[in-house]
């Protein structure tokens, strides 16, 4: 039974965003913790970690955020977990996220002055001194406009969690479409709404990022 | 304690290197077009027609703050409502190149921004034509500017390009999903695919540091 798209159905797919927003800030919180410990353990003076967390890197960002989001969901039955798609779309952006960060934020650490490093080291701080009170406050403010920007990409990243079965804004649009078919409104609602979420993120790193180039000149 | 079954994935392998095959040539396809699009939309960025600046602004704002999987759902299933139709794997191809067609202009533009005034201006005093000029003194080095921007891209058009499977459009992902369909190894298939885009990456990005050593390594180092 096909029925009219009707005000019921927007309330529906506008109500979606709340789940889109989770999954968002799941992901952004892991991947911050994650990508915290990756981007350590590039720049460690341990050729092993850093060995590893860069082979971490290229697997995350050399296979499809797609490809990822079925190996976990499978893989959660395959270690005798229940199949969940809230979950395995959290662990997946988690893991995601961890390594995009992990290489934003390595970048940011290196390009902190090695002078200051060398400073901190003869005022005889110790390595978590070093990186809290010297390194990443500096690598912080690098950090902020790459980060914003890759929050969008996270955001548009869980639209995939909806081919797994999780009901967030894009599946909240098939669901309606299904019942309703008026894809053209229905998934330019949806469109409307990723813009609305994405678009002053996007603005927003643009601007710290001319900011951050006049500071650098100066 | 599960079983790991992964006869099927390599009784069924010739079906997914196809699939590879499939997804190498879409996104070539899409590359190249892509491409086309980037350049058509980063000259028209920088004409004095203020309307053809702000659609082509409007244009990239647009595919690039929204999912690529809403916008192919947008023109594999909304677009027959106003009359254009499609087969599932034109309407892959047609999604990724309005795709990569966004960020290309957004990369293109930064390049062509890169290049100093002043070459402009050399190349107009030594009586250079403006498309020459266009061609040797802005184009050419500007695209050995923005090369590992624009290849790295690339690579994620190509991962990218898994999404296509949901409109069912023919390629590793879906050739995955029919065996998975018929065979429920689901863990061992999507691990193997996963496999096969990491290769696909890594052989793509060793290509374009092929094509980078042979084509844009200028004699002059800057």
């Amino acid at each position: 039974m096909i029925r009219e798209f009707s005000s019921a159905d927007v309330m529906f797919i506008v109500l979606a965003v709340r789940w889109t927003l989770i999954l968002s800030a799941i992901a952004f919180a892991g991947g911050a913790v994650g990508g915290l410990l990756v981007a350590l353990a590039r720049t460690s003076a341990s050729r092993a970690l850093r060995r590893a967390s860069a082979g971490f890197i290229q697997v995350f960002q050399g296979t499809p955020l797609l490809m990822q989001l079925f190996l976990v969901y499978f893989g959660l039955a395959v270690i005798g977990l229940p199949i969940d798609p809230l979950l395995a779309a959290a662990v997946a952006l988690t893991l995601h996220a961890s390594a995009y960060l992990g290489e934003i934020w390595r970048g940011s650490i290196e390009a902190v002055p090695p002078g200051q490093t060398e400073a901190a080291t003869a005022l005889a701080l110790s390595y978590p001194h070093r990186m809290r009170h010297v390194v990443l406050p500096q690598a912080a403010r690098i950090a902020t406009a790459p980060t914003v920007g890759f929050l969008v990409q996270l955001i548009k990243g869980t639209s995939l969690a909806s081919i797994i079965g999780f009901t967030e804004l894009t599946r909240a649009g098939q669901i309606v479409n299904n019942a309703t078919f008026k894809p053209f409104l229905v998934f330019g609602t949806v469109a409307a709404l990723y813009f609305i979420l994405c678009w002053p993120l996007s603005l927003m790193a643009r601007r710290l990022e001319a900011r951050m180039r006049l500071a650098v000149t100066r | 304690m599960y079983q790991f079954n992964f006869g099927p994935v390599f009784e069924n392998l010739d079906l997914l290197l196809h699939g590879a095959w499939l997804t190498v040539r879409l996104s070539f396809l899409a590359m190249i077009l892509g491409l086309a699009v980037s350049l058509l939309g980063a000259v028209a960025k920088t004409s004095a027609i203020r309307p053809l600046r702000w659609l082509v602004d409007a244009y990239v704002e647009v595919i690039r703050n929204t999912p690529f999987l809403i916008q192919i759902f947008f023109i594999f299933f909304g677009l027959p409502a106003v009359g254009i139709s499609m087969s599932p794997n034109t309407a892959a191809l047609v999604a990724l190149v309005i795709n990569v067609g966004a960020y290309g202009t957004e990369i293109i533009r930064a390049g062509i921004e890169s290049i100093p005034k002043g070459q402009i201006e050399a190349g107009r005093a030594l009586g250079l034509s403006s498309v020459n000029i266009f061609r040797y003194v802005v184009v050419v080095p500007a695209l050995r500017n923005i090369y590992p921007a624009l290849t790295s891209q690339f690579i994620y058009l190509m991962l990218t390009s898994s999404v296509v499977s949901v409109i069912s459009a023919n390629d590793l992902a879906s050739a995955g999903a029919d065996l998975n369909a018929r065979t429920f190894a689901s863990f061992e298939i999507y691990l193997v695919l996963t496999v096969m885009y990491f290769l696909l990456a890594l052989g793509f990005s060793a290509l374009f540091g092929a094509i980078r050593r042979v084509f844009f390594t200028y004699p002059a180092s800057r």
